[in-house]
């Protein structure tokens, strides 16, 4: 019972609440944006009233999620100071300015570009509405630049160095800092996978309406989309991955040594599924192949990465014991599968998309595998963060191989030292209950907009479009022009 | 001390006072929803009349915040985690307030939860954010090391910091009814409403105003350089008179924009009277306020732009990037402001 009332464990359990409740929709708006963007640019080029009744689905479910995302994203902004106030003041130096970058320079572009694209179809001119909607995207890349910049540099800090009385950690040079041993890698990893995130969903909807039989060439249009998207971003992520993998090996040694439960030094076999036994210190597994993640890290069969045991006698802040070895593991492990099944997703996808007369379309467990798949993405991404963050424990700002001498902290180091395990339970069990209502809400509403579909919202866009130029004047004669060659189309 | 530390002090002022003033309004349009809109239309034009800003307006106050991290960890450090359940309870009023103006357009059914949460969600940080200032202002009590150590909350709530929680409220409500009178329909219930409540928020600011610039200054009693006591006076005065001109205006016909204008200003001006009796000042350590139910333990030293401010290459980073960032913020503003000048069209909405 003691254990629970530890204000580090209270504080840390917060913070992975909060985050991963924060990073389902980061995920769904950062994928989504593209799919929007994708839609929009096609209404633009064929000014088909259909394809912005497909722009006004999007931009509904994406703001709706968009929304759940700034809203828990304010509480991110402000736990390192609440929850983190020794951490806040060890990397004030160095975390802070990407965090005041981030909103500078890409959450004004999101939120103020996004208010546009919900109310301005009629207000601005149709080159501006695209431009809009790109730049809604594009903004929410770059907070995520941002974010991973600050993050990359807990994992593998660089470009500091320790202040003189030891009490914190001092910029030297904001280029190795923000592009640190493990940005790019980390970066493009974590885009892609959210880009994989947002066309499965754009799949899975179109794979409902085929399944229901409705919204036929929005299901087809849209599916073409989604596995566009999700096949240029997985070939991508298998670089992006394996660039990823490598940081990892050669600058975290007891990450490394804890995704595939390595106690003893040696070469790292490949397991596809296993469980670590932490008290006997052996990966229980059915398939092991020998030297397989020397090789991928490595280039080498027989490159030799050292044991948990090995790196704890180097270092007293490592207590084998501790080491949350197996949920590392799991974790990383289920990533890996799932990035599996991901691929054949895409192919079943792929063949009801683009084969000619093919009828896997219509075959009940193919639209159901296309109908949860978003299931697999998510998960993955969840269990690749929780790989990256409880694999840099004991550290929150982690001792990186290439990383400045002292720059490190222990995370029971770094949290507030004036808020008590009551606040803490106060706070989680709230933020527990108002997180499930918005849940709750947000699921009862996407699931509205999905049963109501892109059809009904072509004649509101209609009408909505007549209104607005009907009264907005001259700014809004472009829009005009669009109306009435959307009307006429229709007429044909 | 050096110069980037007091120009970091001032840019964090300057986005407070942005926050202030363009959260502000639809900060105090949520406290106001349930008086001045009482059906499903005019609770439209209150949503409709900060829907597409509202987003931008809150990010002021996350750059405020990874500004005040940057600039000065060790103020954000002791602030925010002293401040612990009070920073909770605004976190809380924000998200379900953004969840109420996205979702209640859309969702018939619940409705009547998010008109109570767009309400409460809105009431919190507009009350809340006062009595922060307060407490940074009077002092409080912390060891060291920077912590916190008084009572949780409640030991944040003394008459002073009260007072200027409700003197931070019925600005906010002003600058929301202000914000209302220029956008709601012309004819509309709303804004007839919203001018009532705009002279009782003025009057209250007022009132309030005087209250605690008497007790700050002879009960709290910060020492000022003669600088900083003459500027302080001289802004108070025109604080003066602003309040007095925004409730002229709520009681006569005219534009509705001066109005705004002036309610801006008040917002402005009481950024900068803190910001000016606050330097060198970002944290006072102190017992606080002397009329209080808990004792305060001793205190530390207070947290100054010399011991708080980050190296001078983060904030000469820091700096560039601002000179990058701020003009782009602008433009956007001015961008998204122009796209949907004038009032809320009744036939634009959607409820």
């Amino acid at each position: 019972m003691e254990q629970f009332l530890d204000p580090a464990l209270l504080a840390r359990i917060q913070f992975a609440l909060v985050v991963i409740f924060h990073f389902m929709y980061v995920p769904l708006s950062i994928g989504l944006g593209l799919i929007l963007a994708i839609n929009e640019t096609r209404y633009y080029k064929s000014r088909d009233p259909k394809d912005a009744a497909a722009t006004k689905f999007w931009a509904k479910i994406f703001t709706t999620t968009f929304a759940v995302g700034v809203a828990s994203g304010i509480t991110m902004e402000f736990s390192f100071g609440t929850n983190w106030a020794d951490y806040s003041r060890f990397v004030g130096d160095i975390f802070g300015a990407p965090l005041a970058a981030e909103a500078l320079l890409a959450f004004f572009l999101e939120s103020v570009f996004l208010g546009i694209v919900l109310f301005g179809r009629g207000k601005v001119g149709p080159k501006f509405y695209l431009a809009s909607a790109w730049l809604v995207w594009l903004g929410s890349c770059l907070s995520a630049l941002w974010i991973i910049i600050a993050n990359s540099w807990m994992q593998t800090p660089a470009g500091a160095e320790l202040s003189a009385d030891g009490s914190k950690a001092v910029l030297t040079d904001f280029f190795a800092a923000a592009f640190n041993a493990t940005t790019l890698p980390r970066y493009s990893h974590t885009v892609l996978a959210l880009l994989v995130m947002g066309a499965f969903v754009a799949i899975a909807v179109s794979a409902w309406y085929m399944h229901k039989g409705k919204h036929a060439e929005f299901a087809r249009k849209t599916l073409r989309t989604g596995v566009a998207v999700s096949l240029v971003a997985t070939c991508c992520l298998l670089v992006s991955a394996h660039s990823s993998a490598v940081a990892v090996a050669e600058e975290q040694p007891t990450k490394i040594a804890m995704m595939e439960g390595h106690y003893e030094e040696g070469t790292l076999p490949l397991y596809a599924v296993g469980l670590v036994d932490e008290e006997g210190q052996s990966v229980i597994a059915p398939i092991e192949l020998p030297g397989f993640t020397s090789w991928l890290a490595s280039g080498e069969f027989d490159t030799v990465y050292p044991g948990l045991n090995d790196l704890a006698a180097e270092n007293p802040d490592i207590v084998v014991e501790d080491l949350p070895v197996n949920l590392v593991f799991q974790s990383y492990h289920l990533m890996v599968a799932l990035f599996g099944l991901i691929c054949v997703v895409i192919l079943i996808a792929a063949i009801a998309a683009f084969k000619k007369n093919g009828k896997l379309e219509q075959k009940k467990w193919a639209q159901w595998i296309m109908i949860v798949c978003p299931i697999f993405p998510i998960l993955a991404i969840q269990a690749g963060w929780i790989t990256a963050e409880v694999g840099r424990q004991p550290y929150v700002v982690y001792p990186a191989t290439s990383s400045p001498e002292g720059v490190q902290l222990l995370t029971n180091n770094g949290v507030s030292a004036s808020v008590s395990s009551v606040e803490l339970l106060i706070t989680i069990v709230l933020f527990i209950a108002v997180y499930a209502i918005i849940l709750v809400a947000w699921a009862r509403l996407i699931s509205g907009f999905i049963k109501k579909g892109p059809v009904e919202d072509l004649e509101g866009n209609i009408v909505d479009q007549g209104g607005a130029t009907a009264i907005a004047g001259a700014s809004a004669a472009t829009a005009a022009a669009s109306a009435a060659s959307d009307s006429k189309k229709e007429a044909n | 001390m050096e110069i980037l530390g007091i120009v970091w002090f001032c840019l964090i002022f300057v986005l407070i006072a942005g926050y202030f003033v363009l959260d502000g309004f639809d900060l105090g349009a949520g406290v106001l929803s349930p008086f001045v809109a009482k059906n499903d239309q005019e609770r439209a034009i209150v949503r409709q009349s900060i829907g597409p800003v509202w987003d931008g307006n809150e990010v002021w106050l996350l750059t405020a915040g990874g500004a005040l991290f940057a600039a000065f960890p060790a103020a954000y450090a002791t602030t925010f985690s002293g401040f612990y359940l009070a920073v909770m309870l605004v976190l809380m009023g924000l998200i379900v307030r953004a969840a109420a103006v996205e979702f209640a357009g859309h969702d018939k059914a619940w409705a009547k939860l998010w008109n109570i949460l767009f309400f409460v969600g809105s009431l919190l940080p507009a009350l809340l954010l006062g009595v922060a200032v307060g407490n940074v202002y009077a002092g409080i009590p912390m060891d060291a090391n920077g912590d916190y150590i008084g009572v949780p909350l409640l030991g944040l709530v003394t008459p002073f910091t009260l007072l200027t929680g409700l003197l931070g409220l019925s600005a906010f409500i002003l600058q929301g009814a202000s914000w209302l009178m220029l956008k709601a329909p012309l004819d509309s219930p709303v804004r007839a409403r919203a001018k009532g409540a705009a002279k009782v928020a003025g009057i209250a600011a007022l009132v309030l105003f005087a209250l605690v610039s008497v007790y700050g200054h002879f009960v709290i009693a910060p020492e000022l350089t003669g600088v900083q006591t003459i500027l302080g006076i001289v802004i108070a005065i025109v604080i003066v008179l602003a309040m007095v001109f925004c409730i002229a205006k709520a009681q006569s016909d005219g534009s509705d924009l001066a109005g705004f204008i002036a309610s801006s200003a008040v917002c402005v001006l009481l950024v900068a009277l803190w910001a000016v009796s606050m330097f060198p000042n970002l944290v006072v350590a102190g017992a606080g306020d002397p009329i209080t139910l808990f004792g305060s333990p001793a205190s530390g030293e207070n947290i100054t732009i010399a011991t708080a401010a980050s190296s001078n290459l983060t904030l000469t980073w820091m700096l560039g990037i601002t000179c990058v960032g701020l003009p782009l913020v602008l433009i956007y503003h001015f961008i998204i402001y122009r796209t949907f000048r004038g009032r809320v069209k009744v036939e634009d909405l959607h409820y």
